[in-house]
């Protein structure tokens, strides 16, 4: 897709909207040679993206669009400035450079200014797929076709969202460094009602590739769910033992991960803050059962090679056999702490056991099983507490059995209170973690059985 | 400086001669030749100007010669500004800007739509092409074909924000200098460790054009300043947040910074945090509760404005935003009570100030105010020009015609626009209530300032709203400061449950930049006036736990 070849034909170098290798070089090397500061750092980040709505059976609206980023992080003295443009001509270009040097000047001394980072070395990180940056819109249409045509026969209403993205960034500095990756995601989710509103089913699935999307077997989850959801039981708002599917245990445990900053911890205000002072690290915090890690080279959930300053991402493990391993230290506070900088890789795995969800559910006298969370809203950073409500398949579990839909529930919750209350783990699968069906941070999680759960109060939400 | 503005007027004439034919794989090419006079008219391409209009207007000819129906097209250049500061230290200063085109188009009752940064006339006659191809193609789901309610053309409109001061003209030295000595007045306070402030700044120049012969420009501006102060007792392992809910963004200029009087009110915000810290636990049962604007804006915009949305009402949002208990809307048109009597909702993009005031929305309608709750009882729903047909039945009753509320909106150029929400705002009562007054009258309650966490379910019954300060009314009287305060509520009983509520002197603006909707999620800026309410008897939780 890169190349000279391309260059002669000027669509062809965008073709799937994203720069190559060669082409995002030469424009930061371009941009990088405008720059009369003492330092400077250059991000190019180009991106296509593809998505098709649907609703009530038919596609809604699409979008098409193409868009390229140019960031110029500019230092002069101590003193930094940024500006960012998506115009390419070289007046563009030039007043970019020159509006981060201005603010760059204009700005006071940054007493934690550390120098650019020079050439790195990074993990190769496999996350791009030709045929996936090269959908077009009726290839969209046919996952589409897949979910609304079985829903409008069986009389249900078919609503979703199919996203596919390829991104390139490329990261240049005045020291010699370059970086370059390049990735594809691609994302849909449908919920399905029946025709009276009665009753709503949710599946959804995320993978790199297109091709990895089972629109059709999603389609008949969310429709069984849809039909199993009708006529839901109110159960009173308590602790319930409850068996969640790998989704909506993803929407909770990527909260945790949010939360790793070293800094935060070290300053107090964080639930990685030891008390009297100091973090958590080495400190059992949840069941041992549970490691959660950051691995930029997983084959599903793959991560970012580097950070946006160019800073190179390793595996790392946030909680280890329940114990706090990791935190992220970005430069400073690791030149602070006199540690190695630990750069967050951008994707969330959690390991999990041998359990299967028939098994968790077999296992369990009186229940809840949960599809999706969603709304989920931090209330107390102290102990990383959320709320948020069931949604779109919650079913009782009596005796082993799923036995009736139960209304929607509220949560009061915290993925460290339910990773201690864990009973059992299934395996690990890729899923849309996201409350909005894009791609975003990728997580792999499994489904667990946990006890205590926290319900506060009871939805009349559909 | 602002962006070189008399520069791009300058080369327009000549860029506009040269033919809008600049070519992206020519400004990539490594080691570029000089400047040309092509390259010279992308640069010369910002919106207002007469290479604009004409590119919106080649885009729609472009896409109805392609078989569109109907067409539009929108030019935007966002230009941004962020500054954030934590203590003595600037985090960072940003400008930027993105500028685009996106059109949209209807071909045989399907819609389409395509976003280019390429600002040339070649790139977005193919940008329409393509977005009538991309519609073409959805045409084979079609179910029922989309109508459109007319709306009357506009001409050569005008509209522009009421900002006095343009924040990209002051200094950024003086816009540093404020928020760090901002940040020195709140650490001046005892137990107060940490201070972030920033400021975020927004002027869009928007350039529109449909094929029904609607032309125009506005330009959108955006401001808010904000603090947080975080007071920390590591020895109990405790920390406390307060932040600025007092200064909400607003739709206008620099003026509003200044009026903020972030300096004066530091010290104020980190006292309050500090408060917070050694604030009452509150016991968990019903309170009647007396709610600040500062904090009611949020209750308001979750659950009564999401619920009006008319496409989450028909199911266009099942998947995401939700769907609507306020439906289906032939049951709950006249219908539905929603709160008292004394409950009245409207709608509007005029508010000076407000976020959601424009001239035209995004598909040229101009928006006119209207009622959504009059006397307690659903009377409309927020619609776009596609929606209007679907309460024909219901406005012919009322002897209306069928027209769009002007509430579509687009977060971007590179997004399609769809129904968003204007200000939806809680009218005043007809007493000279303000807020000392509800506190007075209430024996045994909570009071709550500034807006905290929320949550609400996909039909907006079941809401859960946190907030900044929570104090305990005992016999008329503020007697203390309560924290960990959440309430939990049901949208029909909580409005129902209102008894009191302020009057026109006690009518603020709230508002977000960042109210979600829509796959891919866009963010709306919205305002929501209302003055104080007190609601009885809701039920209140602890959400503080040991970890």
């Amino acid at each position: 897709m890169s190349g000279r070849a391309d260059a002669v034909a000027p669509r062809g170098l965008l073709t799937a909207g994203v720069l190559g290798r060669a082409d995002a070089e030469g424009l930061v090397k371009r941009i990088l040679g405008f720059s009369t500061a003492d330092a400077c750092r250059v991000s190019v980040s180009s991106r296509s993206r593809g998505n098709t709505r649907f609703a009530v059976n038919q596609v809604s609206t699409a979008g098409d669009t193409e868009d390229l980023q140019v960031a110029v992080r500019a230092v002069v003295g101590k003193k930094v400035g940024v500006a960012t443009t998506n115009r390419l001509d070289d007046e563009a270009l030039r007043r970019v450079v020159q509006t981060a040097e201005r603010i760059a000047k204009l700005s006071p001394d940054d007493p934690e200014l550390l120098p650019e980072l020079g050439p790195q070395e990074y993990l190769p990180v496999d996350a791009w797929d030709d045929a996936t940056a090269a959908a077009d819109p009726a290839a969209r249409a046919a996952l589409v076709v897949a979910v609304t045509e079985r829903a409008r026969r069986e009389g249900l209403v078919a609503t979703g969202y199919l996203e596919v993205e390829a991104q390139a960034v490329a990261i240049g500095t005045s020291a010699g460094l370059f970086a370059y990756h390049r990735a594809t995601d691609a994302a849909m989710t449908t919920t399905v009602r029946t025709a009276d509103g009665a009753g709503s089913g949710w599946a959804g699935g995320a993978a790199r590739r297109l091709a990895g999307l089972d629109a059709a077997t999603m389609g008949e989850r969310a429709i069984e769910k849809a039909r199993r959801s009708v006529n839901p039981v109110a159960v009173e708002p308590g602790r319930y033992t409850v068996v969640l599917e790998p989704t909506a245990v993803g929407n909770l445990v990527q909260l945790l991960a949010f939360a790793t900053q070293a800094r935060s911890a070290d300053e107090g205000r964080s639930f990685f803050s030891k008390p009297g002072g100091g973090n958590k690290i080495g400190m059992q915090v949840v069941d041992p059962r549970v490691t959660l890690t950051g691995d930029p080279q997983h084959p599903d959930a793959p991560g970012a090679p580097f950070t946006g300053d160019g800073l190179a991402t390793r595996k790392v493990t946030w909680i280890g056999e329940g114990v706090v391993r990791d935190l992220a230290y970005d430069r400073y506070w690791a030149s602070r702490k006199n540690v190695a900088p630990v750069a967050n890789p951008g994707s969330l795995q959690m390991q999990g056991g041998s359990s299967s969800l028939d098994e968790m559910i077999a296992s369990t006298e009186r229940g809840i099983l949960v599809t999706r969370f969603w709304y989920i809203r931090p209330v107390d950073p102290r102990t990383i507490l959320y709320t948020g409500l069931t949604r779109d398949g919650t079913f009782l579990i009596e005796k082993g059995k799923v036995t009736r839909a139960v209304k929607n529930l509220r949560f009061n919750e915290s993925p460290v209170f339910l990773l201690n209350n864990l009973e059992a783990m299934g395996r690990p699968v890729r899923v849309s973690a996201s409350e909005s069906g894009s791609t975003g941070l990728p997580v792999v999680a499994p489904a667990i059985k946990a006890r205590d759960f926290n319900f506060t109060s009871l939805s009349d939400a559909v | 400086m602002t962006t070189s503005r008399r520069d791009f007027l300058r080369t327009s004439a000549a860029a506009a001669a040269a033919g809008l034919a600049a070519d992206l794989a020519s400004t990539l090419a490594v080691g570029a030749v000089a400047p040309s006079p092509l390259r010279a008219a992308a640069r010369a391409a910002t919106p207002g100007d007469p290479l604009i209009r004409a590119l919106v207007q080649q885009a729609v000819d472009a896409a109805t010669a392609a078989g569109a129906g109907y067409a539009d097209a929108r030019i935007s250049q966002n230009r941004v500004r962020t500054l954030s500061t934590r203590e003595r230290r600037v985090q960072g200063i940003a400008d930027s800007e993105t500028m685009g085109c996106g059109v949209r188009v209807l071909v045989d009752g399907t819609w389409g739509f395509a976003a280019t940064r390429e600002l040339t006339g070649d790139a977005v006659a193919r940008c329409a092409r393509q977005a009538v191809a991309q519609a073409k193609a959805n045409r084979r789901t079609q179910v029922a074909p989309v109508r459109l309610a007319p709306a009357a053309p506009t001409k050569d409109g005008s509209w522009r924000s009421p900002a006095r001061i343009d924040p990209f003209d002051v200094a950024i030295e003086d816009q540093v200098a404020l928020l760090l000595e901002a940040n020195a007045a709140a650490l001046a306070v005892r137990g107060v460790p940490f201070v972030t402030s920033a400021m975020f700044f927004l002027r869009e120049e928007k350039t529109y054009a449909n094929s029904d012969g609607t032309t125009t420009h506005q330009t959108i501006y955006r401001s808010q300043p904000s603090m947080t102060c975080t007071a920390v007792d590591m020895a109990a392992g405790d920390f406390q947040s307060r932040q600025s809910t007092d200064v909400q963004p607003m739709g206008r200029g620099y003026e509003h910074v200044l009026d903020a009087k972030l300096v004066a009110n530091a010290p104020r915000w980190a006292e309050e945090a500090v408060q917070k810290l050694k604030a009452k636990p509150v016991e968990p049962g019903r309170y009647d509760l007396v709610l600040h604007p500062t904090h009611l804006w949020l209750t308001i915009h979750e659950s009564i404005a999401h619920p009006t949305e008319l496409d989450r009402a028909l199911g266009f949002e099942a998947n995401y935003a939700g769907t609507s208990f306020v439906s289906p809307p032939d049951k709950v048109l006249g219908q539905l009570r929603y709160g008292p009597a004394t409950m009245n909702v409207r709608a509007d993009r005029d508010q000076e100030g407000s976020l959601g005031a424009v001239g035209w929305d995004d598909e040229g309608v101009k928006p006119e105010p209207y009622d959504i709750i009059k006397d307690g009882v659903v009377v409309d729903y927020q619609t776009t020009r596609e929606q209007a047909p679907y309460l024909e039945a219901w406005y012919r009753s009322r002897g209306r015609e069928v027209r769009s509320h002007g509430n579509s909106y687009a977060q971007s150029w590179a997004d399609v626009q769809f129904q968003r929400m204007p200000n939806v705002s809680l009218l005043p009562g007809p007493k000279d209530l303000v807020w000392d007054d509800l506190i007075a009258a209430t024996d045994r309650g909570i009071a709550i300032v500034g807006d905290g966490s929320f949550s609400i379910d996909q039909q907006r019954y079941n809401a859960q709203f946190g907030g900044q300060l929570f104090y305990e009314i005992r016999g008329g009287k503020v007697v203390g400061m309560l924290k960990d305060v959440a309430y939990q509520m049901r949208t029909p009983e909580f409005w129902g449950a209102m008894d009191m509520l302020g009057g026109a002197r006690s009518y603020l603006l709230g508002g977000a930049f960042s109210d979600g909707k829509g796959q891919p999620s866009q963010s709306n800026a919205v305002s929501h006036g209302c003055p104080p309410t007190r609601h009885k008897a809701i039920p209140v939780i602890n959400t503080g736990r040991k970890a």
